[in-house]
């Protein structure tokens, strides 16, 4: 039997058609099994998470000691007797902390206090820019965070990094931590890579407020900076507060009242 | 043909190395299928048995990603059973032998992953 061209052309549309139908009725009925991956039913959810510290609660050392050491202790983060300390949430003077803003006739408790410092989680993060791996990114609530598996520790984004929050693990932290009282829900790290504060993404994802939020009894303020309603827009409302180092325009998410 | 004498005691040389595998290891006992300790509290995990031996790579590395970039920390499971996205939390909760578990099956196949460097290995091992 002859064909003609027109003929063949016909059937083959025809079988594709068929066949494509086939194949995504398979899809459909496959997708419906197929396992699924979802936020969790009780996790805090924000448009930019954002904090406000207010510290005129923080004059002695036992003040802030609480709040860095129910973070560094949930995290598992080694306290190493050396310089190549590893710190997520710390303290320093008011001259480091804000550089922009020395005017030689401040008031002596401004002067004199310590400021807590932490990862500011920009909003123009410089750290994630510079990363090549992507191990160091900014999530849609404007978190800053670090998937650790990826980092390759060149350190780019301890360089790109205007405030000095990420810390360089130069040895295996284990060894600086008291393996038989580490918390045993959360990771350590390994030799070779960075770390920094993460606003305690896990605990958000779990419905709970950050550790050193908790901890500080009311004197740091967590929330979300895109309600108007929310208790860390009210205080800055309410109070002057200045964020470090504005005029590099990364935004910081981390507020202080003075 | 040129040559035909080294062309043909190359060729003796090569056949010889390039089979060494299979001379080298005949007679030796073949591959066994390492006997793994099996939570002793759970029956099933979170998805069928072959699927878990063939595809755990892939889940976990799913699940990090998921879990870190998505924030997505619920896994619904083809039963339609929710768990939390954690290889330390969910993982090593029911498999707390790991060296009887994972390290048995790693060492038998020669793989060696790194994964307690940093997540915490369960207690239920000593
Ligand atoms: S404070 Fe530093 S580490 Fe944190 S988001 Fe900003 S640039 Fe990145
Ligand atoms: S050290 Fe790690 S996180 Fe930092 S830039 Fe390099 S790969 Fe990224």
């Amino acid at each position: 039997m002859k064909r003609s061209r027109r003929q063949f052309l016909k059937v083959a549309s025809l079988s594709v058609l068929g066949l494509s139908a086939q194949l995504a009725g398979g899809a459909i009925v496959s997708a419906a099994e197929a396992p699924a991956y979802q936020p969790n039913e009780g996790g805090l959810k924000a448009g930019r998470w954002a904090m406000v510290i207010d510290t005129r609660g923080f004059e002695t050392a036992a003040d802030f000691e609480a709040c860095i050491k129910a973070c560094h202790q949930y995290h598992n983060v080694p306290n190493i007797p050396n310089n190549q300390e590893v710190k997520w949430l710390w303290t320093d003077k008011y001259e480091y902390v804000f550089p922009d803003d020395v005017n030689e006739h401040l008031s002596e408790s401004v002067r004199s206090r310590d400021y807590f410092v932490l990862c500011n989680h920009c909003e123009n993060p410089p750290c994630v820019r510079v990363c090549p791996t992507k191990a160091t990114y900014k999530k849609p609530d404007g978190i800053v965070t670090m998937d650790y598996h990826r980092c390759i520790g060149c350190r780019f984004c301890m360089a790109g990094c205007p405030y000095g929050a990420r810390s360089f693990n130069f040895a295996n932290p284990r060894r600086y931590l008291d393996m038989g009282a580490i918390n045993a829900e959360y990771p350590t790290r390994m030799m070779g890579v960075v770390e920094k504060c993460t606003f305690c993404v896990e605990r958000l994802a779990k419905g709970q407020l950050p550790l050193c939020v908790e901890a500080s009894e009311g004197r740091i303020l967590f929330g979300d900076l895109s309600d108007p309603e929310s208790e860390v827009r009210k205080a800055l409302a309410e109070n002057f507060t200045i964020r470090r180092k504005p005029s590099l325009g990364t935004q910081p998410g981390v507020y202080y009242i003075i | 043909m040129y040559n035909t004498k080294y062309v043909i005691a190359g060729l003796v040389v090569f056949l010889a190395l390039f089979t060494s595998p299979f001379w080298l290891n005949m007679g030796k006992a073949s591959y066994q299928r390492p006997e793994l300790a099996l939570p002793a509290d759970a029956k099933e995990c979170i998805e069928p048995v072959d699927y878990m031996r063939a595809e755990h790579m892939q889940i976990l590395d799913t699940w990090r990603d998921q879990a870190l970039r998505e924030g997505k920390r619920t896994y619904v499971a083809t039963d339609g059973k929710v768990w939390n996205v954690s290889l330390q939390n969910t993982c090593m909760k029911c498999h707390a032998n790991k060296a009887d578990f994972c390290d048995k099956c790693h060492t038998t196949n020669s793989v060696n992953v790194y994964c307690w460097d940093c997540h915490v290995e369960p207690k239920g091992n000593q």
